[in-house]
């Protein structure tokens, strides 16, 4: 086990898989010459060359398109979308394409490719620049969505993400690169659609995934100092949905909140609080609370910006609410 | 936007039902789930649950007016919509039309309960906090998912239990709280119906009584209707065993020694489980004659019959090959009483697959049934005497019952009855076997 960094688990995973199978490479912006926005990719240019490691122009509907070519041709495309909130650029390549070719042509093609990009708040970057819209992508049955919390899995779900033969959507945090964790030596991978208990406990269960399973772990932390015990269940992937952990949690737990960070209206709570209610319905003992985004833009003021974003008194608010 | 609520099916063999009352009147707010009428059928009066959450409309119904299983009796919608009844594929001929015969009945049945309303007893033990009913709510209360199953598993009336989450809501913690007190006397039913004694009156002086005409209830009229088709559709054949019942009052007796009062266990108890494992053994007889052919059913729900105003019911308790004796007892009780008040659920109702008759507490020898259709049989419990028996030669006081199986020849012939009676005889000889 060595304790290292999500950015360095993400870049072995993506090194590690380039070196075991060709088919892989990479295109995006600035992941070449300039070694990636969030620095991912540096080395990769001079260790596998520019036939691997693709810069492209400024044209995301261009890269996804490209991907979409590469993928349907045999080759194994790691996209890169420097924030998820240009992938609304790339829309309808990712959901009408991506997401349908497979279906649509009757199986003959299949569409091994990864949309690795970056989402959440945070960094003061602005409105259109700081979006959490996970919920969204994950609408669309054809496109897996991978949204790893820890350095562990985000190695793990990305090796499998590459040798997966769907279309998958492949959700960094901004503000999670810096964050270290233990992760197993050697080659491993991570099933994707499998939800993982990340702390156990027996009082309430939270539901989260991402940059707010640090947030609920911290919150988590602090109940405990009063003896509340949470479980916490991270998604980490929101399509396939593995509803089977948080389930069984809860009807242990018979009370749960649902942390996200994005807004709260139709998104990732919506659905699991809903199968909840649909799934768990006698084993509810109290209203299932949301926590989430504020419903505004998300503002640039750095003060304004915390107030939008979930924090952990929010959780800890949310989970004394249902107890 | 409108719904329609319709009479809902809540028996297999349901045609209609009387619409007795409206408990949410016109503009009255309902959610889904919530009691909106009462309904009689056949069996039971029962509770209408609204599909749909929104305001009363409109009530397509008077009080006191059979409706055909189907057919809409209330339009919820939003408050101040119009109804157009046209639009939502109701005839106009379906509207209120009785109120023109009897509208003084009807005005009166707003405003005064129906009859059973008032000879229900409300289940209001003396000392027994009872919360403040909660228009809307379901039974009147505020409780969570969770709480309601767990009581309803437990045969706990929520209106009893205080609740202490939000709001005064019934939480698990609260059911679990109250499962710990002492039950103070809930009706020890230890037998299906309690025994009144008659009391002897002295002969009339003078002119008697003129001859009173008594019109048929539903439920008497559908008792003589099955009744009727069971005697000249099933042919029965009888067979009586005689049990010695020593081992099982003993047992019987250091049972409820433990148990507090409420909780104890009947003789009727110790049968239902017995017959349950002995029926086991004999699916010929847990079964059904269906269109050529018998129907062994998996389950083995007994059947216990209950002697209410009126009339009888027999209360299901399912799978009682598998239930501990506690259990049987618990909901056979629970079930039982609120035959009696008339609040069963179409569910405590149907699905017996053998039916026990106990005359037990009237002290009775024996007697046969009739029995309960499409079933194959029903046992017809007598009492639990003590009677002089003989032992080595000897006479000794025993304590003997009768027991009488009736069977549907068509399905299962005297010698499997026979063997029947006696692989009942195995567990109430040693009932040790009924914990195991």
């Amino acid at each position: 086990m060595a304790r290292i960094t999500m950015r360095e688990a993400i870049s072995q995973a993506l090194w590690e898989e380039m070196e075991r199978d060709p088919n892989v490479f990479i295109l995006g912006e600035e992941v070449g010459v300039w070694g990636g926005t969030y620095a991912v990719t540096k080395g990769f240019y001079d260790h596998f060359g520019p036939e691997r490691v693709k810069d492209t122009p400024i044209a995301e509907a261009a890269i996804i398109g490209g991907a979409i070519g590469a993928a349907l041709t045999g080759l194994r495309p790691v996209a890169e979308l420097m924030t998820i909130n240009f992938a609304f650029s790339a829309f309808d390549h990712i959901v009408n394409e991506a997401a349908k070719l497979h279906y649509m042509f009757g199986g003959q093609f299949v569409l091994p490719m990864v949309i690795r990009t970056v989402g959440g708040g945070g960094r003061q970057l602005g409105a259109t620049h700081s979006q959490t819209p996970d919920a969204i992508f994950a609408h669309f049955p054809g496109l897996k969505v991978v949204a790893p919390g820890t350095p562990e899995d985000a190695k793990g779900l990305l090796k499998s993400a590459i040798r997966s033969n769907d279309p998958i959507l492949f959700i960094e945090h901004a503000t999670l690169y810096q964050v270290r964790g233990e992760v197993p030596d050697g080659d491993y991978t991570t099933p994707i659609g499998v939800s993982k208990v990340q702390r156990p406990g027996k009082d309430v269960t939270i539901v989260t995934y991402s940059k707010m399973l640090e947030i609920s772990t911290k919150a988590a932390d602090q109940l405990a100092k009063e003896g509340i015990e949470v479980e916490i269940v991270d998604l980490r992937s929101l399509r396939p949905l593995d509803m089977g952990p948080v389930l069984e949690s809860f009807k242990k737990t018979n009370r749960a909140v649902v942390v996200e960070e994005g807004w709260k209206s139709y998104g990732v709570g919506s659905e699991v609080v809903s199968r909840i209610y649909e799934e768990a319905f006698d084993y509810v003992d109290a209203p299932i609370q949301r926590v989430a985004q504020k419903e505004v833009p998300l503002p640039y003021n750095r003060a304004l910006e915390q107030m939008a974003l979930p924090q952990v008194e929010d959780v800890i608010r949310a989970v004394k609410e249902v107890l | 936007m409108a719904e329609i609520v319709s009479m809902p099916k809540l028996g297999f063999d349901m045609a209609e039902g009387t619409l007795v009352r409206w408990v949410v009147p016109e503009g009255g707010e309902v959610a889904k789930g919530n009691v909106l009428a009462e309904i009689e059928t056949d069996k039971a009066t029962v509770e209408v649950e609204s599909s749909f959450t929104g305001v009363v409309l409109r009530h397509l119904v008077q009080q006191g007016t059979p409706v055909p299983v189907g057919d809409p009796i209330a339009v919820v919608g939003e408050a101040g919509e119009e109804v157009d009844l046209a639009s939502l594929g109701v005839g106009e001929g379906a509207a209120p039309a009785p109120a023109t015969e009897q509208p003084e009945i009807a005005a009166e049945e707003t405003t005064a309960p129906p009859a059973s309303e008032e000879s229900k007893p409300e289940s209001k033990p003396e000392g027994e906090p009872e919360a403040e009913e909660i228009p809307g709510l379901p039974d009147g209360v505020r409780a969570s998912p969770l709480a309601r199953r767990m009581a309803e598993d437990l045969g706990i009336a929520l209106s009893k239990v205080k609740g202490s989450g939000p709001q005064g809501r019934i939480i698990k913690q609260d059911i679990e709280e109250y499962k710990k007190q002492p039950t103070p006397a809930a009706a020890p039913v230890s037998a299906p119906s309690p025994a009144v004694v008659p009391q002897p009156v002295f002969s009339t002086v003078g002119s008697p009584p003129p001859d009173e005409t008594v019109p048929l209830t539903r439920l008497r009229a559908a008792i003589g209707r099955r009744m009727v088709e069971a005697k000249v559709q099933v042919p029965h054949f009888y067979i009586t065993h005689d049990y010695d019942m020593a081992p099982v009052m003993e047992m019987r007796a250091q049972i409820n020694a433990l148990l507090p009062d409420g909780e104890k266990l009947s003789v009727n108890d110790f049968v239902v489980k017995a017959v349950a494992l002995a029926l086991r053994q004999f699916p010929n007889l847990n079964a059904s004659l269906g269109d050529g052919a018998i129907i062994r059913h998996g389950q083995v729900n007994v059947g216990v019959a209950v002697a209410v105003e009126g009339g009888l019911l027999t209360v299901v308790c399912r799978d009682a090959d598998r239930k501990p004796l506690r259990q049987i007892s618990l909901e056979v009780s629970t079930m039982a009483k609120k035959a009696r008040d008339g609040k069963v659920r179409p569910d405590d109702i149907e699905g017996s697959t053998f039916s026990i008759s106990n005359l037990g507490m009237f002290d009775v020898d024996f007697f046969t049934a009739i029995i309960n259709p499409p079933e194959a049989a029903i046992l017809a419990v007598g009492s639990a005497r003590e009677v002089p028996v003989v032992v080595d030669g000897e006479i000794k006081p025993g304590i003997r019952m009768k027991a009488t199986l009736s069977v549907d020849h068509r399905v299962s012939d005297g010698a499997e009855g026979a063997r029947f009676l006696q692989a009942l005889e195995l567990y109430l000889h040693e009932p040790l076997r009924l914990m195991l």
